[in-house]
Formats: structure tokens, sequence, C-alpha cells
């Protein structure tokens, strides 16, 4: 399941458009990911807080927004360009990744909470579609 | 037996009783269609459903959308209970309709995700937690009954 050249086009335009907002998107997914599955939070026992909205999950949230901005760069090559962070993900965070797809559902529902008119189902198809191949790039070099 | 907190109890309560099913259960059944094309496969009796225009503009899709959302109103109802509640439905989805039952966690997920679009930030993560449990339980007590 790849992404046509007109969802790459959607997913850009799309995280254009709501750039200004990035950090607010990036808390507020990974604030719901602690809260609706209270399971990942076993990989944060090193912060002095897992609470909603408190400044390890503001700070943690903006950083992996980056990152998912800088896979909308590189969306002719996903696999090539986070080759990097696919292996920081594979060999030091080990992060599980079933929790790509939890994370994923929280931040469907942070856009169509923030964005409920420009997060049309077309859009929602080609958000839904990057972020699992995404997913499946940053897995790349567990195994 | 599910557990549930007197705050999760009110959060489903509070967001059935504002619910507009004839909003909602549409525009649920709708993204369903498109954002997982294959669910295409249990409607083959609804006519164009060949592009997201023509799902989007299907009167079949939207009232069968309206069915749905009310399906759940048994399980609102019954929070206690839920895994007997839906037996008989599931029996039905399992040896009539024969679907799939990970296509019910599909269609949870979209009706989450109309809903925080319809709440806005009303849809707190505590209140988003709480919805997407009773999802949760529902979608495991429609799949218990296929062998």
């Amino acid at each position: 399941m790849s992404l046509t050249e007109k969802e790459k086009t959607v997913v850009r335009d799309f995280f254009g458009k709501i750039v200004a907002r990035s950090d607010d998107i990036g808390t507020e997914s990974l604030t719901r990911l602690l809260v609706v599955y209270p399971q990942t939070k076993s990989y944060f026992d090193h912060w002095k807080e897992t609470t909603p909205y408190s400044a390890p999950v503001r700070k943690h949230g903006i950083n992996v927004m980056g990152g998912i901005y800088e896979a909308v760069g590189k969306l002719d090559d996903l696999k090539g360009g986070l080759l990097t962070l696919s292996e920081l993900h594979a060999f030091m965070l080990r992060v599980d990744p079933v929790n790509f797809k939890l994370f994923t559902n929280c931040i469907l529902v942070v856009l169509s909470m923030l964005f409920p008119d420009d997060f049309t189902p077309q859009v929602h198809l080609a958000v839904d579609k990057f972020m699992a191949l995404l997913a499946l790039a940053l897995a790349e070099k567990y195994r | 037996m599910v557990e549930w907190t007197d705050a999760e109890r009110a959060a489903i309560q509070d967001i059935f009783s504002n619910l507009d099913y004839e909003d909602i259960g549409p525009k649920a059944l709708r993204r369903c269609l498109i954002v997982y094309p294959w669910c295409q496969r249990y409607f083959g009796g609804f006519g164009n459903l060949y592009n997201a225009d023509a799902i989007l503009s299907n009167p079949m899709v939207a009232a069968h959308g309206i069915v749905v959302l009310h399906g759940l109103d048994r399980a609102m109802k019954n929070m206690d209970n839920i895994k007997n509640t839906y037996a008989e439905l599931s029996v039905l989805h399992s040896e009539k309709l024969h679907v799939d039952p990970d296509n019910f966690r599909l269609l949870a997920d979209c009706l989450s995700v109309v809903i925080a679009g319809k709440m806005g930030t009303a849809f707190t993560p505590e209140i988003q937690a709480a919805w997407q449990k009773f999802l949760a339980v529902v979608v495991n007590a429609l799949g218990r009954q296929y062998h």
C-alpha cells in the first residue's frame, strides 16, 4: 500500500497547512498516547513525570513531530530517508513497533479534533497510509 | 467483567446524550468505507461506491450508518453486561453477514475520529480513553461468537 502521487500532494499540503500548530499537535498526541494506552508509559520511566501536557511530554511531543515533518519531506523514499531514525529506534530505543500504530491512532484523533473541516475522509486516508509507511520505515532496521 | 469508574460511565453517558445519530452515524460509516476500502466488500448491494464522492452521497450508506450507530445504544444501556448483550448480534455478524471482526475495530477507529471532530477540545484525553475503552469492549463482544 504505497502513496500515490496525488496522496503525496495531499499529505504535503495538509501538513504544510497545519505547521503553525505542530507543537500543540505533538504535545496532544503524546499526552493522549500516555493516557489512552498507559502501557506506553513504560518507555518513559526516566522522566520526572508523564502527566498530560507536562514539560517532558511537551518537549518530547515536539521532538516526535519534528521527526514526522522530516518524513513529510522525504515521501519519495521513506526507507532510505529515515535510516538513521530507524537505527535509533531499533538499537537504542527498542520501541515495540505495535506502539507506532497506537501513536498513529492518537495523532489521527488530534488532527480531527483540531482541524475538523480540513481532516476530510480523503485527507484521513492519505495521512493514515503515510503514518503506516512511516512506521514501516522506522521498523526497517529492527531485525 | 469490565470495571468502569464513575468518571468513565459519566463520559460515555455524556457522549451519547449529545449524540446526533443522523450526523455522526453516516459520517463514521462513510469514513470507514473511504479510509479502509476493503470494508466495501460487505456492501455489494449498496450501489455506487466507486469513489469517495459516490460514497459521500450514497443514501444507503447514510441510512446504514444510523442503524449501526444505534446498535451501540444497547451497550451504553448495559455497560456491566456488554458481552452477553451482544451475543445475538455477534452470531448474526458471524453466521449470516460473515463480517471479518477486524472490521469492527476499523469502524470504531473511524467513529472516534468523527466524534473527536465534532467535540473538538471537549474530547479530552480522559474522555478519549473512556470512549475507546467502551468501543474496545463492544468490538470484543461482537467478535466473541465467531467459531
